[in-house]
């Protein structure tokens, strides 16, 4: 094995049981800088629940995690975040009662404590950052408008906004394009591109073009295990990739 | 700072609405009811001073706690204590068999006074108890719930828990509590009669004054950042946590920050009335409390302090006719205002009298606008 200083993400014999049921089994991933990596497999294959570990909303029974040198199975949830990992969920989380800007705003890495929120001012910065992010996530007209009246696409777009703008070094993005119309796929594809510049990224997805797309590396995930893992080439002429697929 | 137009002209409507409030408080009450009606206004503000705290937890935080009479007595007993050491002077007292102590505590065979009444006799501990002991115990529930991530339905029905808790507490220990008639006869705050409708009046006004500066303050948090936090902890807080929040911490601090405005509420209302008792402390009460802040409107600081006008309006009125059906009245009240009006009157109001009043001062807007710059002008030719 390789040293774990090559990467900046290492996950090792990880595993999670759910009352004697293994979610995760025994399962490692090894992501370097820079990297796009994504991970299929068919429902309940455990793929939510790898980056539900990883971002500390549910503990491993076993493993380990190790993000940039740290540890993240024994630190908090919040921590964690802090630390540079940044997770969208699988249906749209987002702030309805806020604006898009005050979504951003709030997602802006500053004044995280109780009096820090108080002392918190709006300055140029963070005018800066937002209308930055705002412009790249193709939200720059609707920043006075409620996040409830986005359409489902510029939601799932919001909270891939909301990420940036903390500048996460590891972005997990679950099922960003599901429910999404072709057109609004084609654009969160060459969002994706543009973040990758300069983020490591770890997606969770189902559509096999979008995969192509964008994926240097794909992970295939079966029953909380990895199944096989390469270039989507070498995975879907992998015979027990095949397999599973076929037999799903 | 980018304010868009809309943002400003909220703000000075805003503004405006707590104007109209505070004249109301100050000059429109004052003059037109005689004293003893401006004294039940008092006593219902410091009810607006629990809903104002609602608000906060629960409207904006959705944190809703059916607990908030706990805080409400603890501050209330807290004045209580102080203003009953204050008329049990071992002069006053001097039948007792123990001269000096409050009377209850001698009829109940209590020789001296608890160790925890001894601060209590003085004043300025007595003004930072009644906000901190309030503040001591949200926080020691708080860390212990919200840490554990503890809510909704659950936290709800364990402040009511410990509303029931304490009241029986405070039933049980009669020689140091007063028991269910609670802390009665209280007379004087530093040598100065509050029986006198003089005295009412000016407690009137200190009422009046502080819920003003606790509604400007609630206003200050709810404009910051955090503001802006708790709501959004309220729509997703999965979401609050993985942006890099310690979402407990939030929650901790409003229930406090709630919890400290119930306890100033409580001391104005000891002082308005002259005693305190449990039956302010329960479940009942403290059911009533968030029913002030729902028929108000429990998004809406504003809304929350007519509601509690409203509300209590309505009971003295209910109760002075029809005693027995005021707990139907009410558990109507609130299933109609949870059924049909989830806003509460802040809705109903924006819903149907804002834009009546936006048309006419729509038309008020257009000669105003014109008015300034022909003073501006004016100012101008003035050498
Ligand atoms: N908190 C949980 N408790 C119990 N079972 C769970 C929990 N989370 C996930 N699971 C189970 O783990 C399996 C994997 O789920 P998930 O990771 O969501 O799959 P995927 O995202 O690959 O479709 C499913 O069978 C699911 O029911
Ligand atoms: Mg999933």
């Amino acid at each position: 094995m390789s040293t774990s200083r090559d990467f900046i993400l290492t996950v090792e014999g990880l595993t999670v049981s759910f009352d004697g049921f293994k979610a995760v089994n025994d399962l490692s991933l090894y992501l370097e800088h820079n990297e796009i990596r994504v991970i299929i497999g068919p429902n309940g294959a455990g793929k939510t629940t790898v980056l539900d570990l990883i971002c500390g909303k549910t503990r491993a029974t076993d493993g380990a995690i190790r993000f940039k040198g740290q540890e993240l199975t024994r630190m908090k949830e919040h921590q964690i975040v802090r630390s540079g990992v940044g997770r969208k969920f699988q249906n749209p989380s987002i702030y309805d009662d806020l604006t898009v800007f005050e979504n951003l705003e709030v997602s802006y890495p500053r004044g995280r404590s109780v009096m820090g929120a108080l002392a918190f001012r709006r300055d140029q910065q963070v005018l800066d950052a937002v209308h930055e992010v705002a412009e790249t996530i193709f939200l720059a007209d609707q920043l006075d408008c409620r996040a409830d009246l986005l359409s489902h696409g510029q939601k799932q777009w919001l909270e891939i906004g909301m990420l940036l703008i903390q500048k996460p070094d590891l972005l997990m993005l679950d099922e960003p394009v599901a429910g999404m119309s072709v057109a609004e796929r084609k654009k969160t594809a060459e969002l994706l591109k543009v973040i990758t510049r300069n983020h490591t990224v770890l997606v969770i997805e189902h559509d096999m073009q979008f995969v192509g797309d964008i994926a240097d590396r794909v992970t295939v995930m079966h029953q909380g295990q990895v199944l096989s893992e390469g270039s989507l080439a070498h995975v879907k002429a992998d015979p027990k990739v095949v397999e599973v697929y076929l037999g799903h | 700072m980018k304010t868009t137009p809309s943002a400003s002209s909220l703000m000075s409507r805003e503004n405006l609405y707590f104007l109209v409030l505070a004249a109301l408080l100050l000059l429109v009450f004052p003059v037109l009811l005689d004293a003893f009606r401006l004294n039940l206004v008092g006593k219902y503000l410091t009810y607006a001073f629990v809903a104002v705290g609602l608000v906060l937890c629960w409207g904006k935080g959705g944190i809703l706690s059916l607990g908030q009479g706990v805080f409400f007595g603890l501050g209330g007993y807290c004045m209580a204590m102080f203003l009953k050491l204050e008329a049990s002077s071992p002069e006053a007292t001097a039948s007792q068999s123990t001269p000096g102590i409050p009377d209850f505590m001698d009829w109940n065979q209590v020789t001296e006074l608890p160790w925890f009444w001894q601060p209590f006799h003085s004043f300025s501990f007595t003004l930072i108890a009644v906000v901190m002991v309030p503040v001591i115990l949200a926080f020691i529930i708080g860390v212990a719930m919200f840490k554990r991530r503890v809510g909704g339905v659950y936290f709800a029905i364990i402040t009511q828990a410990i509303a029931a808790i304490l009241t029986i507490l405070i039933i049980g220990q009669q020689g140091f509590t007063g028991g269910a008639n609670g802390i009665t006869d209280l007379r004087t705050l530093m040598g100065w009669d509050i029986r006198s409708n003089e005295a009412k009046t000016v407690l009137y006004f200190v009422t009046s004054g502080l819920l003003l500066a606790c509604v400007l303050l609630a206003r200050h948090v709810l404009g910051s950042k955090l503001g802006r936090i708790l709501v959004a902890m309220r729509d997703q807080e999965d979401r609050v946590r993985f942006s890099g929040y310690d979402v407990a911490s939030f929650k901790v601090f409003v229930f406090c920050l709630a919890a400290a405005l119930s306890g100033i509420g409580g001391a104005l209302f000891t002082l308005q009335v002259g005693f305190m008792s449990p039956s302010f402390v329960g479940i009942v009460p403290s059911i009533e409390m968030v029913i002030f802040c729902a028929v108000g409107g429990r998004h809406s600081l504003l809304g929350a302090v007519y509601g509690a006008l409203l509300v209590n309006a309505a009971k003295t009125g209910f109760s002075e006719s029809f005693p027995e059906l005021w707990l139907y009245a009410m558990g109507a009240l609130f299933i109609a205002v949870v059924l049909a009006f989830p806003n509460g009157i802040a809705g109903l109001y924006q819903r149907y009298l804002m834009p009546l009043e936006k048309k006419m001062l729509g038309g008020l807007g257009k000669a105003a606008n014109t008015r300034p710059t022909a003073a501006a002008r004016r100012m101008e030719e003035t050498p």
